[in-house]
């Protein structure tokens, strides 16, 4: 074995078995190759979920010009900077704001946030539970590995009871949030929660809620076997993977009330809400149809419609 | 999939003479892997098994161990988090 | 969604500034606004939540001015011209994304109606406490526009000149109103379309593959592009190359963010706009801005009637500061009076420029309501002894 350092796409560095010729990863055209290897540990869940993203983007058949991807800064946040996509690493806990800005500018746009829980709930609370008030329609996808992973560990909203993380070295006092529960609370209109053990049903997941009008909410817990796992003593990312495996049971259609997470407890997952209620620019049309008539706002939305400029625009 | 079952058809097949033919292959990009090992323990058949040697990084990283039990299901493909495996079915020939 | 100001009300209004400014957002073509509502910049949201169905723009109210201020730049890249509107507690809070769009060169305006700070301060009233801070108040080292209007009118107008220059420059551009100016109702006149200058925004027409978000030529100022096009950019706030991927490096940031000072430092002279009345032989001149120049211009008056030869030099732009042209007045005249109404902001500017070549003597007004002209009266005439 050579120790070189070796490109990663060559094919003296690429072992491959049952055939002569290396096959390329399907997943590597949704991806910036160029910038391999990631940032993310070993044993990171982040990356894989991002391999379930790239084969439910994959199958759902949506076009890729027209999928952006809005996340903010955390490990997660990262996932912006991997994908092929038009991407948008924005500011810490406002990268749901954005998309709303983003998809209301530009409707046939299918808008996703992709960020980690103390990005999304702790700072980014306020405009969590608003988007799912009105039911933006975007995709939320959530990967919660229980800690502020990028700055060192640090206990967020999302960190089990009694846990500990560098700022709360003797373990957490504070009961964290349940996120299905707030979610659906707050009028999302899908709600799911996987673990990373559950990769064929994350990307299901992942799917019907890029495909799903309105506001869409995926949870995914992620080991983060450097901070999380190491701190806690739960062993390697391997180890927790196990875990997850063993301890994870699905109730699909459970009560989201049901959904907390305890300290090395079982985590509830599977598919809670799926409902159906009109989008805020469905809302918003709907009130203009109500008060001007059909065909004065069908002239005003053409005039809504007609784009600013851009290489592509079609007059 | 029951990997018994797997195991004593090949073994079957093997000791009538007759090598069985992979349904799938294995692809690894040995630069990229991080020596996570998730493709290893959820491969449902068993193909993999950590290398003794390791690479640039110094991560340690799959090697197929039973070729010929690869369904190509893209299982490890899935979980690497890396983007350092995937596995796909053989082209078939006629 | 209409980018050509359609739904304009051409014609004679009496409006007040908040919505004056807000029908120049409609002329300008601006068709989105996600604001906050705040004393006294409330009603300019108001009025577009109300014109912007009929106009083909879209208005949200987000949940705070935090959301408000980076949904706008959602938007922007969605494709459209993008506003927002606050006050003091609530420009605060923007100041991330302030420099979030400057690090990222994502036209856009952001009105600021100042009111008494700090803090809650005097929510109904007059102050023009916010000018260094709409320089100073986001972190790191970045450069942006801000202008001043004195009048209804030229809420009206500025405000079309404001996007303008963000379209121009790639970057965020702050509208100081004040209190006053916003609730005070005159004449203003809107002209038909045709007779109103809009900058397009310079989309690029380079394919994917070859597009660079970040590149420039020697005008420092790259092209713009939208999600959608296929051009797969990378955003981020982190410092980025050309391509708009992040290079977390001493050389990199030297480069971009030289760059994205220089793109206004080295156009200042462009960007430079101010009015000037009896400069030109004056031993005094008055540097104001705002509502202030209104109550200059009655001190400047009865100055001159007193027989001081004092002129008037009105900052429409205020950022960048006209530097070269205030440090060579500073060489022919004996002092400048700069009377603001607050205790001290941009007369710093104007001290750091003359080099103690001439005199500066501010005209310090803690807010709540505009100077008594008397004051400025008597600074002239001090400064003229």
């Amino acid at each position: 074995m050579s120790s070189t350092l070796s490109k990663e796409t060559s094919d003296s560095a690429t072992e491959t078995h049952g055939d002569t010729e290396a096959v390329q990863n399907p997943v590597e055209r949704f991806l910036r190759t160029k910038r391999m290897p990631h940032i993310w540990c070993p044993g990171c869940g982040i990356g894989t979920t991002v391999n379930c993203f790239a084969r439910a983007i994959q199958q759902c058949g949506v076009d890729l010009d027209k999928l952006s991807i809005v996340s903010g800064i955390g490990c997660t946040g990262r996932v912006a900077g991997y994908l092929d996509l038009d991407s948008f690493h924005t500011t810490h806990g406002r990268p749901i704001p954005f998309a709303t800005g983003l998809k209301l500018a530009n409707p046939e746009l299918k808008v996703v946030v992709y960020s980690g829980d103390g990005d999304l709930i702790a700072i980014g609370g306020n405009h969590f539970i608003h988007a799912a008030r009105r039911n933006a329609d975007i995709t939320v996808i959530c990967v919660n590995n229980f800690n502020y992973a990028m700055t060192g560990g640090q206990a967020g909203p999302t960190t089990p009871l009694d846990a500990v993380g560098t700022t709360a070295p003797y373990g957490v006092c504070e009961r964290p949030f349940n996120l299905p529960f707030l979610a659906e609370s707050c009028g999302a209109v899908y709600v799911a929660r996987w673990t990373t053990y559950h990769v064929r049903q994350i990307t299901k997941a992942m799917v019907e809620a890029i495909d799903k009008k309105g506001f869409s909410f995926v949870e995914i817990i992620a080991p983060c076997p450097t901070l999380y796992e190491r701190r806690n003593r739960l062993g390697t990312g391997l180890d927790r993977m196990k875990w997850f495996k063993e301890n994870s049971v699905i109730r699909n259609g459970v009560d989201t009330r049901y959904c907390d997470i305890g300290f090395q407890q079982e985590i509830v997952c599977g598919k809670f809400v799926d409902i159906d209620r009109p989008s805020l620019l469905e809302m918003t049309e709907a009130k203009m149809v109500d008060l001007l008539s059909k065909r004065r706002w069908e002239e005003i939305a053409k005039r809504q419609q007609k784009p600013l400029g851009g290489v592509h625009t079609k007059e | 999939m029951d990997n018994q079952a797997a195991a004593s058809t090949i073994t079957n097949k093997q000791t009538a003479g007759e090598p069985r033919k992979a349904r799938g292959r294995v692809s690894i990009i040995v630069e990229r892997c991080k020596g996570c090992a998730y493709c290893v323990e959820f491969c449902p058949l068993g193909v993999l098994v950590m290398s003794p040697d390791f690479n640039s990084k110094g991560y340690h990283y799959p090697t197929v161990i039973h070729a010929e039990k690869c369904s190509g299901c893209d299982l490890c493909g899935m979980y690497c988090p890396d983007f350092a495996i995937c596995g796909s079915r053989q082209p078939t020939k006629e | 969604m209409s980018g050509n100001g359609s739904g304009a009300l051409v014609g004679a209004h009496y409006l007040d500034g908040d919505h004056a400014a807000a029908e120049g957002a409609i002329s300008a073509g601006c068709n989105f606004v996600a604001g906050y509502p705040i004393t006294p910049s409330t009603e300019v949201v108001e009025r577009l939540a109300g014109r912007f169905p009929n106009t083909g723009g879209k208005f949200i109210q987000m949940e705070d001015e935090i959301a408000s201020s980076i949904a706008i730049q959602g938007a922007v890249w969605g494709g459209a011209k993008a506003m927002t509107v606050s006050s003091g507690p609530g420009i605060s809070l923007m100041m991330e994304h302030i420099g979030l769009a400057a690090m990222t060169e994502v036209p856009c305006v952001i009105i600021n109606v100042q009111r008494g700070g700090p803090s809650t301060g005097l929510p109904t009233l007059p102050a023009q406490a916010d000018m260094m801070q709409a320089r100073w108040g986001s972190h790191g080292d970045y450069e942006i526009i801000a202008l001043s209007p004195n009048s209804p009118q030229e809420c009206f107008n500025l405000v079309i000149h404001a996007f303008n220059l963000s379209e121009q420059y790639r970057v965020p551009v702050l509208f100081m109103m004040d209190e006053s100016v916003g609730h005070m109702t005159e004449r203003v006149v809107i002209p038909p379309q045709d007779e109103v200058e809009v900058v397009p925004r310079r989309f690029t027409k380079l394919p994917p593959g070859e597009y660079r978000p970040f590149e420039t030529d020697e005008d420092l100022v790259p092209e713009m592009t939208k999600a959608g096009e296929g051009h797969r950019i990378h955003i981020t706030g982190l410092t980025h190359d050309e391509q708009g991927y992040p290079v977390m490096n001493a050389k990199c940031q030297d480069k971009l963010v030289k760059r994205l000072v220089d793109k206004i430092r080295k156009n200042a002279g462009e960007i430079s706009l101010y009015h000037e009345d009896g400069v030109n032989d004056a031993d005094v001149v008055v540097m104001t801005y705002g509502i202030t120049s209104r109550v200059a211009m009655r001190a400047i008056r009865e100055a001159r009637k007193a027989g001081i030869k004092v002129g008037h030099l009105r900052l429409v732009v205020v950022w960048p500061f006209p530097e070269k042209y205030v440090r060579r007045l500073a060489r022919r005249i004996e002092a400048f009076v700069v009377p603001e109404i607050n205790l001290g902001q941009v007369v710093l500017e104007v001290e750091r420029c003359t080099a103690g070549k001439c005199e500066t003597v501010p005209v310090q007004h803690a807010g709540g309501t505009v100077h008594d002209p008397r004051a400025i009266y008597d600074a002239i005439v001090e400064a003229a002894r």
